[in-house]
């Protein structure tokens, strides 16, 4: 069964940001942004300039970024947050912590450049630890869109639903994989293909490469489930254990470090309910470095060759 | 309150009764019967050890009862160790925490948070056209944090002058004198360089704490910050200036001899 992308376009999940805010800030949501000097390169500017009053700039300072955005939210605004993944959570964990999660504040986080593609600035810039922190953190929602569509969607749901919300985008431009017939569900997964044989579970801009992948895998006669687990927290338990029941071993594919990320959190699931082999692509227990995004993808194996090779080697184990 | 819990900081509460005093007896404007009135004036805890202090104007201006105080850190307790708020999903019709403990405004404990939450809360009333004013306690140890600094920048640069932050100068941290740990003085030059109009006072002086607040609500074009000169453990004298009482709490027998001397 192939897969039919809607287009040959491509964008970068982060160009969802502003367009989104500024649409729900018309449709009258009482956004209130706090920015911390990145609004350009996370397009949460697009904002600033429409609504300069709602906007709060507060320099390179992230750790005051969230309490402000705490205060905002806890007198009633919808505060949205926005910075690089490597500082957000990284520069105010404790914040996130004590103001964030365990108060329910309505807090959303929007972090862009997650992930090795982030590519020449380099480790400092990278962030392959931020889902772990996030994802550690009860009450918090953390959705990875695979595209800049479902990116929108993530916005939108975020903004809508109370509570906390991390949304995970990155700088690269990467395919467009879903169209205006799609919608997004927040704890649900998308299934891109059926398949009986292994499932690869993938998030973020390894869902294309997952799609990728199984076609390839096809041509072999091995025939993959692939899902779009783009909620991270909380989990698509259902379709996990499901995938495991029907097809007896799954892959998990994240632009992130695979002991602390998806593949962990996956694997927590499984082996609690229904142990099946298990593989995991992704950043594998150390940093990248400098480079163009397409070069260390396909140097640290987060490709869809990368991918298919590791649902080789899990069918070995069944 | 902190015998029967057998644990908590008494010198940084009783350091600070007269600021916390002026702000719920006099200054601020607000009702215990609607602790959620969008237009009310907050004390925003950042120095979140000091919470007895709090916990014991809110009983007494009828916030909750006073026979709870004596429920402090217990299990099960409404009066956490360091305040909570907790906000519920679902009551989106009210758009504003519920409050763990009503007139409780942040979740406080990790010193040096504060001042940012309450930058949050004085630019959401200004894009209301509310005239509430957002009132921050401190600590001085608590200065020692980089995010203060952070928070001290922006305000100055959003020119937020519905915002008063008031500086409990008792210069004593868990460890010791201030002056020992991390010196953080000069305060006044410090304010000032980054933008604050600064208002010193003692801080055992009612009346010129209330002075202090009121000056505060017309400065323009900037925020105000009242360092108020104190003495950590102010009224008992086995605690005045004693480092030791930062975090511990009296035994019961203190807590008889200490109540004594305050009477």
């Amino acid at each position: 069964m192939t897969v039919t992308l809607p287009s040959t376009k491509t964008a970068a999940t982060r160009e969802a940001l502003g367009p989104t805010l500024v649409r729900l800030r018309q449709e009258g949501l009482d956004i209130a942004v706090v920015d911390g000097d990145l609004g350009a390169s996370t397009t949460a500017r697009d904002f600033g300039k429409a609504y300069p009053e709602r906007f709060i700039s507060v320099g390179i300072a992230e750790q005051n970024m969230i309490g402000v955005a705490a205060g905002l939210a806890a007198a009633g605004k919808i505060a949205v947050a926005s910075t690089f993944a490597a500082f957000l959570p990284g520069r105010c964990f404790d914040q996130i912590r004590i103001s964030v999660a365990h108060t329910r504040l309505n807090v959303k986080l929007v972090a862009s450049h997650g992930g090795i593609s982030v590519g020449e600035d380099g480790i400092s810039a990278q962030a392959i630890e931020d889902l772990a922190l996030m994802a550690s953190l009860p009450g918090f929602n953390v959705i990875v869109p695979a595209d800049v569509v479902e990116a929108a969607q993530a916005i939108e749901t975020a903004l809508r639903q109370e509570g906390p919300f991390f949304i995970r985008c990155g700088r690269a431009k990467v395919p467009v994989i879903y169209d205006d017939a799609y919608r997004f569900q927040l704890g649900k997964a998308h299934q891109f293909r059926d398949g009986k044989d292994a499932t690869i579970i993938a998030l973020g801009i390894m869902v294309k490469p997952a799609i990728d992948a199984a076609e390839t895998l096809a041509a072999e006669g091995i025939d993959c489930r692939v899902l779009n687990m783009a909620t991270l927290r909380p989990l698509d338990e259902e379709a996990i254990l499901a995938a495991a029941r029907d097809t007896g071993a799954i892959v998990t594919a994240e632009e992130h470090l695979v002991h602390c990320g998806l593949g962990a959190l996956v694997s927590q699931i499984i082996t609690g309910n229904r142990p099946v082999p298990m593989g995991f692509v992704g950043m594998k227990d150390r940093y990248a470095e400098s480079g163009h995004a397409d070069e260390l993808l396909q140097k640290y194996g987060l490709t869809a060759g990368g991918i298919a090779q590791e649902v080789r080697v899990v069918l070995k184990r069944k | 309150m902190l015998a029967a819990a057998g644990s908590g900081h008494p010198g940084g509460s009783l350091s600070a009764v007269e600021i916390v005093t002026a702000l719920y007896g006099r200054i601020m404007r607000h009702n215990p019967q609607q602790p959620l009135w969008p237009d009310r004036d907050r004390l925003i805890l950042s120095k979140g050890h000091a919470a007895p202090v709090v916990y014991a104007a809110l009983a007494e201006c009828g916030y909750f009862p006073v026979e709870e105080l004596t429920t402090l850190r217990k299990l099960g307790s409404r009066l956490q160790g360091h305040t909570f708020i907790y906000y519920q999903p679902g009551t989106h019709e009210l758009r504003t925490p519920i409050q763990s403990v009503p007139g409780i405004e942040m979740s406080a404990g990790s010193l040096g948070q504060g001042l940012s939450f309450s930058i949050g809360q004085a630019i959401a009333a200004r894009i209301d056209g509310r005239d509430s004013r957002i009132y921050c306690l401190l600590g001085d140890g608590e200065l020692d944090e980089g995010q203060v600094w952070e928070a001290a920048m922006c305000a100055a640069h959003h020119k937020l002058d519905n915002l008063t932050a008031i500086i409990d100068r008792n210069c004593i941290q868990n460890d010791g004198f201030c002056a020992d740990i991390m010196g953080t003085e000069p305060l006044r030059e410090k304010w000032e360089a980054f933008g604050w109009h600064v208002i010193e006072v003692d801080g055992h002086n009612l009346h010129a704490v209330i002075d202090a607040l009121t000056t505060a609500k017309e400065v323009k074009n900037q925020p105000a910050a009242i360092i108020a000169h104190t003495i950590k453990g102010k009224g008992v004298s086995f605690m005045e200036n004693n480092p030791v009482y930062h975090g511990k709490a009296p035994t019961p027998e203190e807590a008889e001899r200490a109540l004594a001397e305050l009477a």
